[in-house]
Protein backbone atom coordinates (compact mmCIF):
# COMPACT_ATOMS: atom_id res chain seq x y z
CA UNK A 1 0.00 0.00 0.00
CA UNK A 2 2.69 2.46 1.06
CA UNK A 3 4.72 2.13 -2.11
CA UNK A 4 1.64 2.63 -4.27
CA UNK A 5 0.90 6.12 -3.01
CA UNK A 6 3.92 7.64 -4.67
CA UNK A 7 2.91 6.34 -8.09
CA UNK A 8 -0.49 7.98 -7.75
CA UNK A 9 1.05 11.28 -6.79
CA UNK A 10 4.12 11.28 -9.00
CA UNK A 11 2.67 12.89 -12.16
CA UNK A 12 1.02 15.66 -10.15
CA UNK A 13 4.15 16.28 -8.10
CA UNK A 14 6.33 16.43 -11.21
CA UNK A 15 4.06 18.98 -12.85
CA UNK A 16 3.81 21.03 -9.68
CA UNK A 17 7.55 21.05 -9.22
CA UNK A 18 7.95 22.71 -12.61
CA UNK A 19 5.08 25.15 -12.27
CA UNK A 20 5.20 25.92 -8.56
CA UNK A 21 8.03 24.50 -6.47
CA UNK A 22 11.00 25.53 -8.61
CA UNK A 23 9.67 29.05 -9.21
CA UNK A 24 9.03 29.64 -5.49
CA UNK A 25 12.48 28.40 -4.58
CA UNK A 26 14.01 30.58 -7.29
CA UNK A 27 12.22 33.68 -6.04
CA UNK A 28 13.29 32.90 -2.49
CA UNK A 29 16.90 32.47 -3.62
CA UNK A 30 16.90 35.68 -5.65
CA UNK A 31 15.34 37.70 -2.87
CA UNK A 32 18.31 36.96 -0.61
CA UNK A 33 20.88 38.23 -3.08
CA UNK A 34 22.01 41.44 -4.68
CA UNK A 35 21.17 40.54 -8.21
CA UNK A 36 21.14 42.75 -11.24
CA UNK A 37 20.51 41.21 -14.63
CA UNK A 38 23.83 39.87 -15.86
CA UNK A 39 25.89 40.51 -12.71
CA UNK A 40 27.30 38.00 -10.23
CA UNK A 41 24.87 37.47 -7.32
CA UNK A 42 25.98 38.31 -3.80
CA UNK A 43 24.26 37.06 -0.65
CA UNK A 44 22.88 39.85 1.53
CA UNK A 45 20.36 38.15 3.79
CA UNK A 46 17.17 40.09 4.36
CA UNK A 47 18.41 43.45 3.04
CA UNK A 48 16.09 43.26 0.01
CA UNK A 49 13.09 42.85 2.29
CA UNK A 50 14.09 45.89 4.31
CA UNK A 51 14.48 47.86 1.12
CA UNK A 52 11.11 46.61 -0.12
CA UNK A 53 9.34 47.71 3.04
CA UNK A 54 10.89 51.13 2.61
CA UNK A 55 9.79 51.43 -1.01
CA UNK A 56 6.96 53.90 -0.85
CA UNK A 57 5.01 52.79 -3.96
CA UNK A 58 5.02 49.21 -2.70
CA UNK A 59 3.77 50.11 0.76
CA UNK A 60 1.15 52.33 -0.83
CA UNK A 61 0.05 49.50 -3.15
CA UNK A 62 -0.36 47.21 -0.12
CA UNK A 63 -2.46 49.84 1.61
CA UNK A 64 -4.52 50.41 -1.51
CA UNK A 65 -5.06 46.67 -1.84
CA UNK A 66 -6.39 46.39 1.72
CA UNK A 67 -8.74 49.33 1.19
CA UNK A 68 -9.94 47.77 -2.07
CA UNK A 69 -10.65 44.43 -0.41
CA UNK A 70 -12.43 46.09 2.50
CA UNK A 71 -14.62 48.16 0.19
CA UNK A 72 -15.64 45.32 -2.08
CA UNK A 73 -16.46 43.17 0.96
CA UNK A 74 -18.62 45.93 2.46
CA UNK A 75 -20.52 46.18 -0.81
CA UNK A 76 -20.63 42.58 -2.01
CA UNK A 77 -21.50 40.72 1.18
CA UNK A 78 -24.65 42.70 2.17
CA UNK A 79 -25.74 43.02 -1.46
CA UNK A 80 -25.18 39.34 -2.12
CA UNK A 81 -27.10 38.33 0.98
CA UNK A 82 -29.97 40.70 0.18
CA UNK A 83 -30.20 39.32 -3.34
CA UNK A 84 -30.12 35.73 -2.12
CA UNK A 85 -33.11 36.51 0.07
CA UNK A 86 -35.08 37.93 -2.84
CA UNK A 87 -34.43 34.90 -5.06
CA UNK A 88 -37.41 32.57 -5.46
CA UNK A 89 -37.04 29.35 -3.49
CA UNK A 90 -39.21 27.25 -5.74
CA UNK A 91 -41.09 27.51 -8.99
CA UNK A 92 -40.35 27.31 -12.66
CA UNK A 93 -38.06 30.34 -12.66
CA UNK A 94 -35.51 29.12 -10.13
CA UNK A 95 -33.22 27.47 -12.65
CA UNK A 96 -33.43 30.35 -15.10
CA UNK A 97 -32.78 33.00 -12.44
CA UNK A 98 -29.76 31.10 -11.11
CA UNK A 99 -28.24 30.72 -14.57
CA UNK A 100 -28.80 34.41 -15.42
CA UNK A 101 -27.31 35.38 -12.10
CA UNK A 102 -24.24 33.24 -12.67
CA UNK A 103 -23.42 34.73 -16.07
CA UNK A 104 -20.86 37.32 -14.86
CA UNK A 105 -18.98 34.53 -13.07
CA UNK A 106 -18.64 32.61 -16.30
CA UNK A 107 -17.42 35.49 -18.44
CA UNK A 108 -13.68 35.28 -18.98
CA UNK A 109 -11.96 37.80 -16.72
CA UNK A 110 -10.20 39.63 -19.49
CA UNK A 111 -13.52 40.00 -21.30
CA UNK A 112 -14.97 41.50 -18.11
CA UNK A 113 -12.28 44.14 -18.46
CA UNK A 114 -13.12 44.66 -22.14
CA UNK A 115 -16.84 44.89 -21.41
CA UNK A 116 -16.27 47.56 -18.81
CA UNK A 117 -13.76 49.46 -20.88
CA UNK A 118 -16.19 49.70 -23.77
CA UNK A 119 -18.88 50.64 -21.26
CA UNK A 120 -17.06 53.52 -19.58
CA UNK A 121 -14.88 55.08 -22.26
CA UNK A 122 -15.60 58.75 -22.68
CA UNK A 123 -15.91 58.65 -26.46
CA UNK A 124 -17.84 55.41 -27.02
CA UNK A 125 -19.27 54.30 -23.66
CA UNK A 126 -22.85 54.56 -22.55
CA UNK A 127 -22.06 55.23 -18.88
CA UNK A 128 -20.31 58.61 -19.30
CA UNK A 129 -23.16 59.67 -21.59
CA UNK A 130 -25.75 58.65 -18.99
CA UNK A 131 -23.90 60.62 -16.31
CA UNK A 132 -23.70 63.63 -18.60
CA UNK A 133 -27.47 63.54 -19.17
CA UNK A 134 -28.12 63.74 -15.40
CA UNK A 135 -25.46 66.40 -15.02
CA UNK A 136 -22.75 64.51 -13.14
CA UNK A 137 -19.13 64.93 -14.17
CA UNK A 138 -17.60 61.53 -14.81
CA UNK A 139 -14.31 60.57 -16.35
CA UNK A 140 -12.04 57.60 -15.71
CA UNK A 141 -9.15 59.94 -16.37
CA UNK A 142 -9.72 61.26 -12.85
CA UNK A 143 -8.63 59.40 -9.74
CA UNK A 144 -11.89 59.09 -7.82
CA UNK A 145 -14.18 58.00 -10.64
CA UNK A 146 -11.49 55.56 -11.84
CA UNK A 147 -11.24 54.00 -8.37
CA UNK A 148 -14.99 53.63 -8.01
CA UNK A 149 -15.28 52.21 -11.50
CA UNK A 150 -12.79 49.48 -10.63
CA UNK A 151 -14.78 48.80 -7.44
CA UNK A 152 -18.06 48.78 -9.36
CA UNK A 153 -16.62 46.31 -11.85
CA UNK A 154 -15.61 43.96 -9.04
CA UNK A 155 -19.04 44.24 -7.42
CA UNK A 156 -20.71 43.62 -10.77
CA UNK A 157 -18.49 40.61 -11.40
CA UNK A 158 -18.42 38.87 -8.02
CA UNK A 159 -21.62 39.68 -6.12
CA UNK A 160 -23.32 36.72 -7.87
CA UNK A 161 -20.83 34.35 -6.24
CA UNK A 162 -21.76 35.66 -2.79
CA UNK A 163 -25.42 35.38 -3.75
CA UNK A 164 -25.09 31.77 -4.87
CA UNK A 165 -23.24 30.84 -1.69
CA UNK A 166 -25.82 32.58 0.52
CA UNK A 167 -28.65 31.06 -1.49
CA UNK A 168 -27.27 27.56 -0.94
CA UNK A 169 -26.93 28.41 2.75
CA UNK A 170 -30.49 29.75 2.99
CA UNK A 171 -31.89 26.66 1.34
CA UNK A 172 -30.16 24.51 3.95
CA UNK A 173 -32.04 26.17 6.86
CA UNK A 174 -34.90 23.86 7.91
CA UNK A 175 -38.34 25.51 7.60
CA UNK A 176 -39.14 24.50 11.22
CA UNK A 177 -36.99 27.35 12.48
CA UNK A 178 -39.13 29.90 10.64
CA UNK A 179 -42.32 28.25 11.80
CA UNK A 180 -41.07 28.42 15.39
CA UNK A 181 -40.23 32.10 14.92
CA UNK A 182 -43.72 32.72 13.56
CA UNK A 183 -45.30 30.93 16.52
CA UNK A 184 -43.33 33.25 18.78
CA UNK A 185 -44.63 36.10 16.54
CA UNK A 186 -41.12 37.33 16.02
CA UNK A 187 -40.78 40.41 13.82
CA UNK A 188 -39.24 40.11 10.38
CA UNK A 189 -36.07 41.74 11.59
CA UNK A 190 -35.85 39.55 14.66
CA UNK A 191 -36.32 36.44 12.53
CA UNK A 192 -33.55 37.61 10.26
CA UNK A 193 -31.26 38.56 13.14
CA UNK A 194 -31.78 35.51 15.34
CA UNK A 195 -32.66 32.73 12.88
CA UNK A 196 -31.25 33.47 9.45
CA UNK A 197 -27.95 35.18 10.25
CA UNK A 198 -26.63 32.66 12.80
CA UNK A 199 -27.45 29.81 10.44
CA UNK A 200 -25.65 31.55 7.61
CA UNK A 201 -22.55 32.24 9.66
CA UNK A 202 -20.41 29.50 8.10
CA UNK A 203 -21.40 30.32 4.55
CA UNK A 204 -20.69 34.00 5.18
CA UNK A 205 -17.26 33.25 6.58
CA UNK A 206 -16.42 31.23 3.49
CA UNK A 207 -17.73 34.00 1.22
CA UNK A 208 -15.69 36.66 3.03
CA UNK A 209 -12.51 34.60 2.91
CA UNK A 210 -12.91 33.57 -0.72
CA UNK A 211 -13.58 37.13 -1.80
CA UNK A 212 -10.70 38.57 0.25
CA UNK A 213 -8.26 36.12 -1.21
CA UNK A 214 -9.42 36.43 -4.78
CA UNK A 215 -9.50 40.21 -4.58
CA UNK A 216 -5.83 40.12 -3.59
CA UNK A 217 -5.06 38.29 -6.80
CA UNK A 218 -7.22 40.30 -9.18
CA UNK A 219 -5.18 41.31 -12.21
CA UNK A 220 -6.77 41.09 -15.67
CA UNK A 221 -9.82 43.25 -15.06
CA UNK A 222 -8.16 46.35 -13.56
CA UNK A 223 -5.21 45.94 -15.92
CA UNK A 224 -7.47 46.16 -18.95
CA UNK A 225 -9.76 48.79 -17.47
CA UNK A 226 -7.30 51.34 -16.12
CA UNK A 227 -3.84 49.66 -16.14
CA UNK A 228 -3.42 51.15 -12.66
CA UNK A 229 -3.99 54.70 -13.84
CA UNK A 230 -4.48 57.58 -13.74
CA UNK A 231 -0.97 57.72 -12.24
CA UNK A 232 -0.92 54.87 -9.77
CA UNK A 233 -4.29 55.59 -8.17
CA UNK A 234 -5.81 52.23 -9.09
CA UNK A 235 -2.61 50.20 -9.03
CA UNK A 236 -3.44 47.17 -6.93
CA UNK A 237 -0.80 44.89 -5.48
CA UNK A 238 -0.76 42.41 -8.38
CA UNK A 239 -0.36 45.25 -10.88
CA UNK A 240 2.52 46.74 -8.92
CA UNK A 241 4.35 43.45 -8.43
CA UNK A 242 4.01 42.37 -12.05
CA UNK A 243 5.09 45.78 -13.33
CA UNK A 244 8.19 45.44 -11.18
CA UNK A 245 8.81 41.89 -12.38
CA UNK A 246 8.36 42.40 -16.11
CA UNK A 247 11.59 43.80 -17.45
CA UNK A 248 12.98 44.00 -13.95
CA UNK A 249 16.49 45.33 -13.55
CA UNK A 250 16.94 44.75 -9.84
CA UNK A 251 15.90 41.09 -9.66
CA UNK A 252 16.63 40.77 -5.94
CA UNK A 253 14.32 43.59 -4.95
CA UNK A 254 11.51 42.59 -7.30
CA UNK A 255 11.75 39.03 -5.97
CA UNK A 256 11.37 40.39 -2.46
CA UNK A 257 8.20 42.24 -3.59
CA UNK A 258 6.89 39.01 -5.11
CA UNK A 259 7.59 36.97 -2.01
CA UNK A 260 6.02 39.45 0.42
CA UNK A 261 2.94 39.47 -1.80
CA UNK A 262 2.95 35.67 -1.91
CA UNK A 263 3.22 35.42 1.88
CA UNK A 264 0.26 37.76 2.43
CA UNK A 265 -1.89 35.56 0.18
CA UNK A 266 -0.51 32.42 1.83
CA UNK A 267 -1.56 33.59 5.28
CA UNK A 268 -5.08 34.32 4.02
CA UNK A 269 -5.13 30.93 2.35
CA UNK A 270 -4.15 29.21 5.58
CA UNK A 271 -6.96 30.94 7.47
CA UNK A 272 -9.44 29.84 4.79
CA UNK A 273 -8.22 26.25 4.81
CA UNK A 274 -8.36 25.92 8.59
CA UNK A 275 -11.81 27.52 8.72
CA UNK A 276 -13.23 25.31 6.00
CA UNK A 277 -11.78 22.16 7.55
CA UNK A 278 -13.30 23.07 10.90
CA UNK A 279 -16.66 23.81 9.37
CA UNK A 280 -16.48 20.52 7.48
CA UNK A 281 -15.81 18.62 10.70
CA UNK A 282 -18.61 20.33 12.60
CA UNK A 283 -21.12 19.22 9.99
CA UNK B 1 -49.34 30.40 7.69
CA UNK B 2 -52.43 31.13 5.69
CA UNK B 3 -53.27 34.55 7.07
CA UNK B 4 -49.84 35.92 6.19
CA UNK B 5 -50.30 34.87 2.60
CA UNK B 6 -51.45 38.27 1.37
CA UNK B 7 -48.65 40.20 2.97
CA UNK B 8 -46.12 37.78 1.54
CA UNK B 9 -47.70 38.16 -1.86
CA UNK B 10 -47.03 41.90 -1.73
CA UNK B 11 -43.43 41.53 -0.71
CA UNK B 12 -43.16 38.95 -3.50
CA UNK B 13 -43.96 41.67 -6.04
CA UNK B 14 -41.32 43.87 -4.43
CA UNK B 15 -38.80 41.08 -4.72
CA UNK B 16 -39.53 40.62 -8.39
CA UNK B 17 -39.00 44.35 -9.01
CA UNK B 18 -35.67 44.29 -7.15
CA UNK B 19 -34.55 41.24 -9.10
CA UNK B 20 -35.57 42.66 -12.45
CA UNK B 21 -33.78 45.93 -11.65
CA UNK B 22 -30.65 44.02 -10.64
CA UNK B 23 -30.69 41.92 -13.79
CA UNK B 24 -31.01 45.05 -15.92
CA UNK B 25 -27.90 46.49 -14.25
CA UNK B 26 -26.20 43.16 -14.74
CA UNK B 27 -26.86 42.99 -18.44
CA UNK B 28 -26.38 46.57 -19.61
CA UNK B 29 -22.58 46.31 -19.83
CA UNK B 30 -22.75 42.91 -21.56
CA UNK B 31 -25.35 44.22 -23.97
CA UNK B 32 -23.18 47.23 -24.71
CA UNK B 33 -20.31 45.03 -25.88
CA UNK B 34 -22.65 42.91 -28.01
CA UNK B 35 -24.17 46.07 -29.45
CA UNK B 36 -20.75 47.55 -30.20
CA UNK B 37 -19.57 44.38 -31.91
CA UNK B 38 -22.29 44.71 -34.56
CA UNK B 39 -21.69 48.38 -35.35
CA UNK B 40 -19.48 49.98 -37.90
CA UNK B 41 -16.64 52.07 -36.53
CA UNK B 42 -18.14 55.35 -37.75
CA UNK B 43 -21.30 54.57 -35.81
CA UNK B 44 -19.38 53.50 -32.67
CA UNK B 45 -17.45 56.74 -32.56
CA UNK B 46 -19.95 59.07 -34.13
CA UNK B 47 -23.06 58.63 -32.01
CA UNK B 48 -24.38 56.64 -29.09
CA UNK B 49 -27.06 54.32 -30.37
CA UNK B 50 -28.79 51.72 -28.25
CA UNK B 51 -29.26 49.50 -31.28
CA UNK B 52 -26.92 49.23 -34.24
CA UNK B 53 -28.43 51.50 -36.92
CA UNK B 54 -26.99 49.16 -39.44
CA UNK B 55 -26.10 45.65 -38.30
CA UNK B 56 -22.75 44.70 -39.75
CA UNK B 57 -20.75 41.51 -39.57
CA UNK B 58 -17.62 43.36 -40.62
CA UNK B 59 -15.95 43.10 -37.21
CA UNK B 60 -16.40 39.34 -37.04
CA UNK B 61 -15.40 38.90 -40.67
CA UNK B 62 -12.26 40.87 -40.00
CA UNK B 63 -11.26 38.50 -37.22
CA UNK B 64 -12.01 35.38 -39.24
CA UNK B 65 -10.06 36.62 -42.25
CA UNK B 66 -7.10 38.06 -40.36
CA UNK B 67 -4.49 35.27 -40.20
CA UNK B 68 -3.03 36.73 -37.00
CA UNK B 69 -6.35 36.54 -35.15
CA UNK B 70 -7.09 33.06 -36.51
CA UNK B 71 -3.64 31.90 -35.44
CA UNK B 72 -4.21 33.38 -31.98
CA UNK B 73 -7.44 31.49 -31.54
CA UNK B 74 -5.93 28.20 -32.77
CA UNK B 75 -2.86 28.55 -30.57
CA UNK B 76 -4.95 29.41 -27.54
CA UNK B 77 -7.19 26.40 -28.04
CA UNK B 78 -3.98 24.39 -28.52
CA UNK B 79 -2.35 25.25 -25.21
CA UNK B 80 -5.63 25.10 -23.33
CA UNK B 81 -6.29 21.55 -24.58
CA UNK B 82 -2.72 20.44 -23.79
CA UNK B 83 -3.15 21.92 -20.32
CA UNK B 84 -6.49 20.21 -19.67
CA UNK B 85 -5.19 16.82 -20.84
CA UNK B 86 -2.04 17.13 -18.73
CA UNK B 87 -3.94 18.29 -15.69
CA UNK B 88 -6.55 15.53 -15.87
CA UNK B 89 -3.94 12.82 -16.44
CA UNK B 90 -2.07 13.93 -13.32
CA UNK B 91 -5.02 14.96 -11.16
CA UNK B 92 -7.19 11.84 -11.42
CA UNK B 93 -4.67 9.47 -9.82
CA UNK B 94 -3.61 12.11 -7.28
CA UNK B 95 -7.21 12.82 -6.27
CA UNK B 96 -7.77 9.07 -5.92
CA UNK B 97 -4.81 8.87 -3.56
CA UNK B 98 -6.13 11.76 -1.47
CA UNK B 99 -9.66 10.40 -1.25
CA UNK B 100 -8.86 6.68 -0.75
CA UNK B 101 -5.41 6.16 0.66
CA UNK B 102 -3.97 7.31 3.94
CA UNK B 103 -0.37 8.39 4.04
CA UNK B 104 1.92 10.48 6.15
CA UNK B 105 1.89 14.20 5.44
CA UNK B 106 -1.39 13.93 3.55
CA UNK B 107 -2.95 17.02 5.14
CA UNK B 108 0.18 19.08 4.61
CA UNK B 109 0.54 18.04 1.01
CA UNK B 110 -3.10 18.85 0.34
CA UNK B 111 -2.69 22.27 1.93
CA UNK B 112 0.45 22.94 -0.08
CA UNK B 113 -1.41 22.08 -3.28
CA UNK B 114 -4.26 24.36 -2.28
CA UNK B 115 -1.91 27.27 -1.67
CA UNK B 116 -0.79 27.00 -5.28
CA UNK B 117 -4.36 27.30 -6.49
CA UNK B 118 -4.47 30.53 -4.53
CA UNK B 119 -0.96 31.66 -5.40
CA UNK B 120 -0.85 34.99 -7.20
CA UNK B 121 0.60 34.57 -10.68
CA UNK B 122 2.29 37.96 -10.40
CA UNK B 123 4.69 36.55 -7.82
CA UNK B 124 5.91 33.86 -10.22
CA UNK B 125 6.72 35.94 -13.27
CA UNK B 126 10.48 36.33 -12.92
CA UNK B 127 11.38 32.72 -12.06
CA UNK B 128 8.98 31.27 -14.63
CA UNK B 129 10.42 33.45 -17.32
CA UNK B 130 13.95 32.39 -16.41
CA UNK B 131 13.05 28.72 -15.95
CA UNK B 132 11.25 28.34 -19.25
CA UNK B 133 13.88 30.36 -21.10
CA UNK B 134 16.65 28.10 -19.79
CA UNK B 135 14.64 25.03 -20.81
CA UNK B 136 14.33 26.51 -24.28
CA UNK B 137 10.54 26.58 -23.95
CA UNK B 138 10.01 30.33 -23.95
CA UNK B 139 7.38 31.44 -26.47
CA UNK B 140 5.95 27.93 -26.95
CA UNK B 141 2.51 26.55 -26.24
CA UNK B 142 4.03 23.93 -23.90
CA UNK B 143 5.44 26.67 -21.65
CA UNK B 144 2.03 28.29 -21.24
CA UNK B 145 0.27 24.99 -20.57
CA UNK B 146 2.92 23.98 -18.02
CA UNK B 147 2.69 27.36 -16.30
CA UNK B 148 -1.09 27.11 -16.11
CA UNK B 149 -0.73 23.86 -14.15
CA UNK B 150 0.18 26.17 -11.26
CA UNK B 151 -3.46 26.96 -10.56
CA UNK B 152 -5.32 24.31 -12.61
CA UNK B 153 -3.76 21.17 -11.18
CA UNK B 154 -4.55 21.97 -7.52
CA UNK B 155 -8.03 23.06 -8.53
CA UNK B 156 -8.57 19.80 -10.44
CA UNK B 157 -7.34 17.68 -7.55
CA UNK B 158 -9.56 19.62 -5.18
CA UNK B 159 -12.75 19.25 -7.25
CA UNK B 160 -12.11 15.60 -8.14
CA UNK B 161 -11.31 14.68 -4.55
CA UNK B 162 -14.71 16.09 -3.57
CA UNK B 163 -16.48 13.99 -6.18
CA UNK B 164 -14.51 10.84 -5.33
CA UNK B 165 -15.20 11.20 -1.62
CA UNK B 166 -18.90 10.99 -2.46
CA UNK B 167 -18.45 7.49 -3.89
CA UNK B 168 -18.65 4.78 -1.25
CA UNK B 169 -15.46 2.86 -0.57
CA UNK B 170 -17.43 -0.39 -0.60
CA UNK B 171 -17.53 -0.17 -4.38
CA UNK B 172 -13.73 -0.42 -4.55
CA UNK B 173 -13.67 -3.29 -2.08
CA UNK B 174 -16.43 -5.25 -3.81
CA UNK B 175 -14.66 -4.91 -7.14
CA UNK B 176 -11.38 -6.20 -5.72
CA UNK B 177 -13.16 -9.16 -4.08
CA UNK B 178 -14.76 -9.89 -7.43
CA UNK B 179 -11.26 -10.22 -8.80
CA UNK B 180 -10.94 -7.01 -10.77
CA UNK B 181 -7.38 -5.86 -11.28
CA UNK B 182 -6.78 -2.31 -10.11
CA UNK B 183 -6.47 -0.82 -13.56
CA UNK B 184 -9.56 -2.63 -14.87
CA UNK B 185 -11.56 -1.52 -11.84
CA UNK B 186 -10.38 2.04 -12.27
CA UNK B 187 -11.20 2.23 -15.94
CA UNK B 188 -14.41 0.14 -16.07
CA UNK B 189 -16.07 0.99 -12.76
CA UNK B 190 -14.54 4.04 -11.14
CA UNK B 191 -14.16 6.34 -14.12
CA UNK B 192 -17.80 6.03 -15.24
CA UNK B 193 -18.85 6.91 -11.69
CA UNK B 194 -16.87 10.13 -11.59
CA UNK B 195 -17.31 11.19 -15.20
CA UNK B 196 -19.49 14.15 -14.20
CA UNK B 197 -16.74 15.26 -11.86
CA UNK B 198 -14.21 14.92 -14.66
CA UNK B 199 -16.49 17.02 -16.89
CA UNK B 200 -16.83 19.79 -14.32
CA UNK B 201 -13.09 19.74 -13.67
CA UNK B 202 -12.29 19.90 -17.38
CA UNK B 203 -14.66 22.83 -17.70
CA UNK B 204 -13.07 24.89 -14.96
CA UNK B 205 -9.53 24.10 -16.11
CA UNK B 206 -10.54 25.06 -19.62
CA UNK B 207 -12.03 28.35 -18.43
CA UNK B 208 -9.13 29.38 -16.23
CA UNK B 209 -6.51 28.53 -18.82
CA UNK B 210 -8.52 30.18 -21.60
CA UNK B 211 -8.79 33.52 -19.83
CA UNK B 212 -5.45 33.72 -18.05
CA UNK B 213 -3.60 36.85 -19.06
CA UNK B 214 -0.58 37.55 -16.89
CA UNK B 215 1.45 34.33 -17.23
CA UNK B 216 0.78 33.83 -20.92
CA UNK B 217 1.66 37.47 -21.55
CA UNK B 218 5.02 36.98 -19.86
CA UNK B 219 5.85 33.62 -21.43
CA UNK B 220 5.13 34.47 -25.05
CA UNK B 221 6.30 37.05 -27.55
CA UNK B 222 5.95 36.57 -31.30
CA UNK B 223 5.78 32.82 -31.88
CA UNK B 224 2.71 32.31 -29.75
CA UNK B 225 0.10 35.01 -29.30
CA UNK B 226 -2.73 34.05 -26.94
CA UNK B 227 -6.12 35.63 -27.60
CA UNK B 228 -6.15 37.43 -24.26
CA UNK B 229 -2.78 38.96 -25.13
CA UNK B 230 -3.86 39.89 -28.65
CA UNK B 231 -6.86 41.64 -27.12
CA UNK B 232 -4.84 43.71 -24.69
CA UNK B 233 -2.13 44.51 -27.20
CA UNK B 234 -4.68 45.97 -29.55
CA UNK B 235 -6.07 47.90 -26.58
CA UNK B 236 -2.71 49.46 -25.91
CA UNK B 237 -2.13 50.56 -29.48
CA UNK B 238 -3.04 54.12 -30.36
CA UNK B 239 -6.05 54.02 -32.66
CA UNK B 240 -7.80 50.88 -31.65
CA UNK B 241 -10.49 49.19 -33.54
CA UNK B 242 -13.34 49.15 -31.01
CA UNK B 243 -15.63 47.04 -33.16
CA UNK B 244 -13.06 44.28 -33.63
CA UNK B 245 -12.18 44.25 -29.93
CA UNK B 246 -15.84 43.94 -28.99
CA UNK B 247 -16.29 41.14 -31.50
CA UNK B 248 -13.19 39.34 -30.20
CA UNK B 249 -14.59 39.73 -26.68
CA UNK B 250 -17.85 38.12 -27.76
CA UNK B 251 -15.97 35.29 -29.51
CA UNK B 252 -13.86 34.70 -26.40
CA UNK B 253 -17.04 34.09 -24.43
CA UNK B 254 -18.31 31.40 -26.79
CA UNK B 255 -16.15 28.37 -25.89
CA UNK B 256 -16.98 28.85 -22.22
CA UNK B 257 -20.68 29.16 -23.01
CA UNK B 258 -20.60 25.92 -25.03
CA UNK B 259 -18.91 24.00 -22.23
CA UNK B 260 -21.29 25.54 -19.67
CA UNK B 261 -24.17 24.12 -21.64
CA UNK B 262 -22.77 20.59 -21.30
CA UNK B 263 -22.12 20.73 -17.57
CA UNK B 264 -24.94 23.16 -16.68
CA UNK B 265 -26.45 20.95 -13.99
CA UNK B 266 -23.22 20.73 -12.03
CA UNK B 267 -21.94 24.28 -12.19
CA UNK B 268 -24.03 25.53 -9.29
CA UNK B 269 -22.93 22.53 -7.29
CA UNK B 270 -19.32 23.33 -8.08
CA UNK B 271 -19.72 26.94 -6.97
CA UNK B 272 -21.74 25.98 -3.92
CA UNK B 273 -19.07 23.55 -2.79
CA UNK B 274 -16.83 26.58 -2.62
CA UNK B 275 -14.32 24.63 -4.64
CA UNK B 276 -14.05 27.16 -7.39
Amino acid sequence: MKTRVIWFLLPALLLMSVSAFLPVMTVLNYSLHVLFAGSIPKYIGLENYKAAMHTEPFVKAIGRQFIYTLEILLLEIPLGLALAMTLPKKGIFVGLVLVLLGIPLLIPWNVVGIIWRLFIRADIGVLPEAFKRIGVAYSVEKAHPAWWTVIAMDVWHWTPLVTLLCYAGLRAIPQEFYQAARVDSASKFATFRYVTLPKLKHVMIIAVLLRSMDSFKVYSEPFILTAGGPGTTTELLSLFVSRQAIGAFNLGLSSAFSLIYFIIVLVMCYVLYVTMTQIGERR
Amino acid sequence: MRQTGKRRGNSGAGKVIILVFYFILLFIPIYWMLNTSFKSNTEIQGMLTLFPAEVTGRNYLKIFTDPLWVRSFIQTIGYVVINVVMVLAAAIPAAYAFSRLRFRGQQHLFFWLLTNRMAPGAAFLVPMFILFSSLGLFDTMIAVSLAHCLFNLPLAIWILEGFMRGIPREIDETAFIDGYSFLRFFWKIFMPLIKQGVGVTAFFCFMFSWVELLLCRTLTSVGVKPVSVALTRSLGAGGWDYGVIAAAGVLTMIPGAVVVYFVRNYIVKGFAMGRV
